[in-house]
């Protein structure tokens, strides 16, 4: 009976914010707002039934970890991997989402484990000892990133919250995607992952972000190669040359502009000639989460300002 | 020294038996081996992911000489020419010759066919120190000098000479047997520490598997200059030595005989080519199979006498190399293939085929 009158008190809750059009989501945050058990399905078609809603989550995904937080479940999150650096108030552990210790995650008793990736036998060694396990791989547009949100806002209890924070990311990159004037030939970019340039495809998260910004992407030029990820040749990269370069090596080369001009034969790259070579948060730039949002806005001034010149 | 030859002459193996017919002629192969050496400098040159017109690239090439007006080149061309290719043809040069001398001179040292250049753990060595440096130092430098291929060049020595180190304690055993084991041992210690390092730094396991892969990819004159001072030392020592290193493939007394410690030949030529090995895999990763394939494909082509098996080696290694190089960045054309893959990837079925056709026991 309880139950069942959260359950309508939560359905309620989501329909204030649908017609409140992107109500702000500390209003909602409290609210249960979901009946459990709740079942999912992920995107290989695998179905997860959480029996409660969860309250000692452990996240081996940086992404997932920024999602959770951004849909207000963060105070129910107990553990979260060595490299969810985000946010700050995360309860990072020595826990790896890369190579996972099935017993160090069970020493958190978590009623729920999200990870990126079922590595080293992760979803079985888990479901082994009945807890519930979501997996959120690596996102290939935007629309995976929206169901994830919305799969940890129905996993967590959050599901307003969760409706809400897609709908205010969808308004900021439309409003994003339309200060942009649409240039007659589109702007050539290059990502960079490494000082060794691998690159990334339109195949990726991040290649779709800029095909939402009207960007050519240099390194779908080799895609027969390598779909997603290409090593590209410095020589294909200098005769490209790009109009806009995106550093996502900041951290983890400390490349910047000076760096990039300082290899041989670079300077000759329309981006190096123009100063357009922009450094962004290796993190920020790698993860399919809500800071997408960041790394858009870091983007479009000079996109803004390079459309400009070339009218 | 000539009569040291002379008795080398009579206890020389034959060349290998499908040779057998033909005069023995080192003098040949090091003209093919010449030709070689220029055929895939030429090549390297000319193919690339950009296309580069002919006539482009000689107008290119001679646009530097002062007195010789050429036509004006297209400078972002010259550039791509100048600063990208050639400099990685001629790295590639540097490193498949530096290799392949290091492998035969290993062999030799250690009477072992399956010797390679990274057989006392320069290798390993090479890979943990660079390893920690994009771990606990990424992007610093030292003098200028970007402190990761430092780092790799520092580990690869400390790991041979450990090896050595501990190799000479070792009674009991014969003097190469206790130095390979010991090599194998630091190896393995050193892999082990290198991949719990990189296990642990997951955010920079891509830098450390291109590393591990090879780095020709960012070649330029800088790297040339860096590693030329060592692999020219490194050549230049293991030339000069080929003789004894006839001598110490007979047996160690052939050498004493002659009035020197077999002991110290060995330290001055693992020295030599772990000097310049290390120099190499600090700039361009730990490139596979070279130092075994190109010395044996030469032994089999000219007979064992290391007089002509260590000048051949530096040239066929360097055409073979550069030819790999020229693969890596063409078959996949505009993206990247690791040289590691095609060195074994090509190397392997090639060496397999000279065996098989020259049905020799030269090894």
């Amino acid at each position: 009976m309880r139950k069942h009158h959260i359950g309508l008190a939560g359905i309620a809750a989501i329909g204030i914010v649908a017609s409140a059009c992107g109500a702000t989501t500390s209003s909602v945050s409290s609210t249960p707002s979901a009946h459990f058990p709740v079942t999912i399905t992920e995107s290989t078609g695998a179905t997860v039934t959480i029996t409660k809603q969860p309250h000692r989550i452990v996240s081996l995904s940086p992404t997932a970890t920024e999602m959770l937080f951004a849909i207000g479940a963060g105070s129910q999150v107990v553990a979260v991997d060595d490299q969810s650096n985000y946010p700050a108030s995360a309860p990072m552990t020595k826990l790896s989402g890369f190579q996972p210790n099935i017993e160090a995650i069970a020493a958190y008793t978590p009623d729920l484990v999200v990870a990126s990736d079922d590595t080293a036998g992760l979803v079985h060694g888990i479901g082994a000892l009945n807890i519930p396990i979501l997996i959120e791989p690596a996102a290939k547009n935007m629309s995976d990133s929206y169901q994830q949100i919305e799969q940890l806002g129905a996993a967590t209890g959050h599901g307003a919250d969760a409706g809400s924070l897609e709908k205010k990311m969808r308004s900021d990159l439309a409003s994003i995607v339309a200060s942009l004037p649409k240039p007659a030939k589109p702007l050539k970019v290059y990502h960079e992952l490494d000082d060794t340039y691998y690159s990334a495809t339109s195949a990726t998260f991040i290649g779709q972000v800029y095909a939402l910004l009207g960007l050519k992407n240099i390194a779908d030029g080799a895609t027969a190669a390598a779909p997603d990820y290409p090593q590209l040749s410095a020589e294909y990269i200098v005769s490209s040359s790009p109009d806009l370069i995106v550093l996502a090596d900041t951290r983890c080369c400390h490349q910047d502009i000076s760096t990039v001009s300082a290899r041989p034969g670079w300077r000759s790259i329309a981006a190096v000639r123009s100063g357009q070579v922009i450094g962004v948060d290796d993190d920020v730039a790698s993860r399919w989460g809500p800071r997408v949002v960041d790394f858009l806005r870091a983007i479009a001034p000079h996109v803004k300002q390079l459309e400009a010149q070339a009218a | 020294m000539l009569i040291l030859g002379r008795r080398l002459a009579r206890t020389a193996p034959r060349p290998a038996a499908l040779l057998q017919g033909l005069p023995y002629l080192p003098w040949v192969w090091a003209g093919a081996g010449f030709v070689a050496l220029l055929g895939t400098a030429v090549l390297g040159v000319l193919v690339g992911p950009v296309h580069i017109g002919l006539g482009t690239v000689v107008q290119a090439l001679v646009a530097p000489i002062p007195w010789f007006h050429a036509a004006a080149v297209d400078p972002g061309q010259a550039s791509i020419l100048w600063s990208l290719r050639i400099p990685r043809v001629v790295l590639g040069a540097i490193v498949g010759g530096m290799l392949a001398i290091a492998g035969a001179a290993y062999q030799g040292v250690f009477r072992n066919p399956l010797a390679d250049p990274y057989l006392l753990g320069a290798a390993a060595g090479a890979n943990l120190g660079a390893t920690l440096a994009i771990a606990f130092a990424p992007g610093s430098t030292l003098i200028g000098v970007n402190v990761v291929p430092l780092a790799g060049f520092a580990g690869a020595g400390l790991a041979v000479a450990g090896a050595y180190a501990l190799g000479q304690t070792v009674t009991g055993l014969r003097n190469t047997t206790g130095l390979i084991l010991a090599g194998v041992a630091i190896a393995a210690f050193f892999n082990a520490v290198q991949t719990y390092i990189q296990q642990a730094q997951t955010s920079n396991i891509r830098q450390v598997y291109s590393w591990i892969l090879g780095r020709l990819v960012t070649a330029g004159w800088d790297g040339v200059l860096l590693v030329l001072p060592y692999v020219v030392l490194s050549v230049a020592v293991i030339v000069l030595h080929r003789r004894l290193l006839d001598a110490l493939s007979v047996g160690d007394d052939e050498v004493t005989s002659l009035g020197i410690s077999a002991r110290r030949v060995r330290l001055i030529v693992v020295v030599a080519a772990t000097l310049g090995t290390a120099a190499v895999v600090a700039i361009a990763g730990t490139i596979a199979f070279v130092g075994i394939i190109i010395p044996h494909t030469v032994r089999l082509l000219v007979g064992r006498s290391y007089r002509v098996v260590i000048p051949l080696s530096v040239l066929f290694g360097a055409a073979f190399l550069m030819l790999a190089d020229t693969a890596a960045r063409t078959v996949a054309a505009p993206a990247e293939l690791p040289i590691g893959v095609i060195t074994a990837f090509v190397g392997a079925p090639f060496f397999i085929v000279v065996m098989r056709s020259t049905r020799a026991a030269a090894l």
